[in-house]
């Protein structure tokens, strides 16, 4: 089984070495994409946007002509996990905390509102154990950290972390086969990339 | 590779750096603690995984060099994965001569407050307190650079005592396990800044990617005995050199910087091994830094796609580029990849 981590910019090594250990867990196969074209998105059967900067990420899609094609693709049923930035980029919904409206290019295409740097800067990131419904204990890497704000919709809260500055703010997402996490599984944790096997497989 | 298969050693050499420190208990008498208190339960900050981690989002990335907010702002509307806030670019601290220090805290600020991307700056080798100034201001990245004048000939910075990440410079692998164990959560080249000339940067990673893959050889050999000797002729540990020969790339996020000046200089650095690029004078003191900006994030993003490359080279004229130095015109004493190693 072919899946595909989002290479235009961020941690695209972590993810596929995440996706590796899970299908290996899982006993399953798969061949990691580094998805830089539309026409790679046909073969992938489930899709990583991985942790970086979601401004450089969405600038360099945008120049890839790859957000509807992206948009569309994810629309249509292809399993999808974005982390940090990658959050940021599904939301349909985005804003900073210092600066407000950022106008950067995004997908929009998950029922989240989703606050940029949320946490603070980098001196107030963190990691935390925190417990993600349906999946179990995770130990969670917040890194200049999105919070997300509300969900909506078909979008459900996972798990919620408890800032001493934000008070209680959502820390993953489910909308169908789309998932969204503030934190960084990739560097901790398989449980999210195999959920995202197991939904590409049809057992989710 | 990922650099999360580092994590546990790296704990366990800050557990023991940071056991050593008398340091430590000097400055916590005078209220610098570490970890910093967390009210969440058995939540931390500044940890590892924190401050390793941070560069592993930069990966494919470019940081660029900036005095203003202006300028910050080009590169972030260019796709910068952050700023390095500078008083001069390299290229001017070169022909100012003197003493190069710190930025201006306020210009820091100022920067820090209206963009959305990381904030760095730079603190001269072993300056603990403009340390101390940056990670109270709220810096994300702090670099320990040869660029500026060194206080300290003999020693770095203890980079474990911080909050905030470190990058440090290498020009080749020993100095770059130093600084890791040291506490520098991401290294770069040191190359030669400011002069616009990457040949120093190639001649940087080249040395570090020979040593890297000579040693993963011995590990592969079951040759024991070489990385022994390596480490003691590092004067580092030696699980931080078998680490790096078992990953076969050094356990932290490691960038190019010194002399890249145009899109294919960056893709020429990234083919050599670099997870990302620093550009120092080669955005701001060309004639098109808007363009180039962006430009050199492409080359950065997708530099093994020639098509890419070729329309990141297109963006810019060469007409433009900075005029640049050749580092054979150099005296030994104005060379400042020899500070602090």
């Amino acid at each position: 089984m072919k899946v595909g981590v989002l290479a235009l910019q961020g941690d695209v090594e972590e993810h596929g070495h995440a996706f590796r250990a899970a299908a290996e867990e899982l006993g399953v196969e798969v061949e990691v994409v580094r998805v830089r074209e539309a026409g790679q998105l046909r073969d992938i059967k489930a899709l990583a946007i991985p942790g970086g900067e979601s401004t450089a990420i969405g600038l360099l899609a945008r120049r890839a002509r790859l957000i509807d094609e992206l948009k569309s693709a994810i629309e249509g049923g292809l399993p999808a996990l974005g982390t940090c930035a990658g959050a940021i980029f599904m939301a349909k919904e985005v804003r900073d905390s210092v600066v407000g409206e950022t106008g950067q290019p995004i997908l929009g295409v998950m029922d989240i509102a989703v606050v940029r740097n949320a946490f603070g800067r980098q001196a107030d990131s963190f990691e935390v154990d925190l417990s993600v419904e349906g999946l179990g204990a995770v130990r969670a890497v917040f890194i200049r950290a999105p919070a997300i704000a509300k969900t909506w919709g078909s979008a459900k809260p996972l798990a919620y972390v408890d800032h001493p500055k934000l008070g209680r703010a959502i820390a993953a997402a489910q909308e169908g086969a789309m998932f969204a996490t503030a934190f960084h599984p990739e560097l901790t944790t398989t449980l999210f990339h195999k959920a995202l096997l197991e939904a590409a497989l049809g057992r989710r | 590779m990922s650099v999360a298969e580092g994590f546990e050693y790296l704990e366990k050499l800050r557990d023991f750096f940071y056991g050593l420190a008398e340091l430590r208990d000097r400055l916590k008498e005078r209220g610098f603690r570490w970890p910093k208190p967390y009210a969440a339960e058995a939540a931390a900050t500044g940890t590892v995984k924190v401050k390793v981690g941070f560069p592993a989002m930069l990966r494919n990335g470019v940081i660029m060099d900036v005095t203003n907010v202006e300028q910050a702002q080009i590169a972030e509307e260019a796709g910068a994965v952050g700023v390095m806030v500078l008083d001069k670019l390299p290229y001017d601290v070169r022909k100012a001569g003197g003493v190069a220090r710190m930025a201006d805290l306020k210009v820091i600020e100022e920067v820090m407050s209206h963009v959305t991307i990381p904030v760095s700056a730079k603190v001269r080798i072993g300056h603990y307190y403009e340390a101390f100034l940056l990670e109270e201001v709220g810096v994300d990245l702090i670099d320990e650079s040869e660029v500026l004048t060194p206080v300290d000939e003999q020693h770095h910075i203890n980079k474990w005592l911080f909050t905030v990440p470190f990058v440090n410079g290498c020009r080749e692998l020993c100095e770059a396990l130093r600084r890791i164990s040291e506490g520098a959560s991401m290294i770069r080249s040191k190359g030669e800044a400011g002069t616009g000339n990457v040949s120093e940067a190639v001649k940087h990673f080249k040395a570090l990617y020979r040593a890297i893959n000579e040693l993963a050889a011995a590990e592969a050999a079951g040759e024991e005995e070489r990385l022994r000797d390596y480490a003691r002729q590092c004067q580092v540990p030696l699980e931080l050199v078998a680490l790096t020969a078992k990953m076969g790339r050094l356990p932290v996020i490691t960038f190019a910087a010194g002399g890249i000046a145009t899109p294919a200089d960056a893709a020429l650095m990234m083919w050599l091994g670099a997870d990302g690029v620093f550009v120092g004078s080669g955005i701001f003191k060309s004639q098109d830094p808007k363009e180039r900006a962006e430009a050199i994030v492409l080359a950065t993003s997708r530099w093994d796609d020639p098509e890419a490359v070729v329309e990141a080279q297109r963006m810019v004229s060469e007409r433009a580029s900075m005029a640049g130095i050749d580092v054979k015109a150099l005296r030994p004493e104005e060379l400042l990849q020899t500070r602090g190693v």
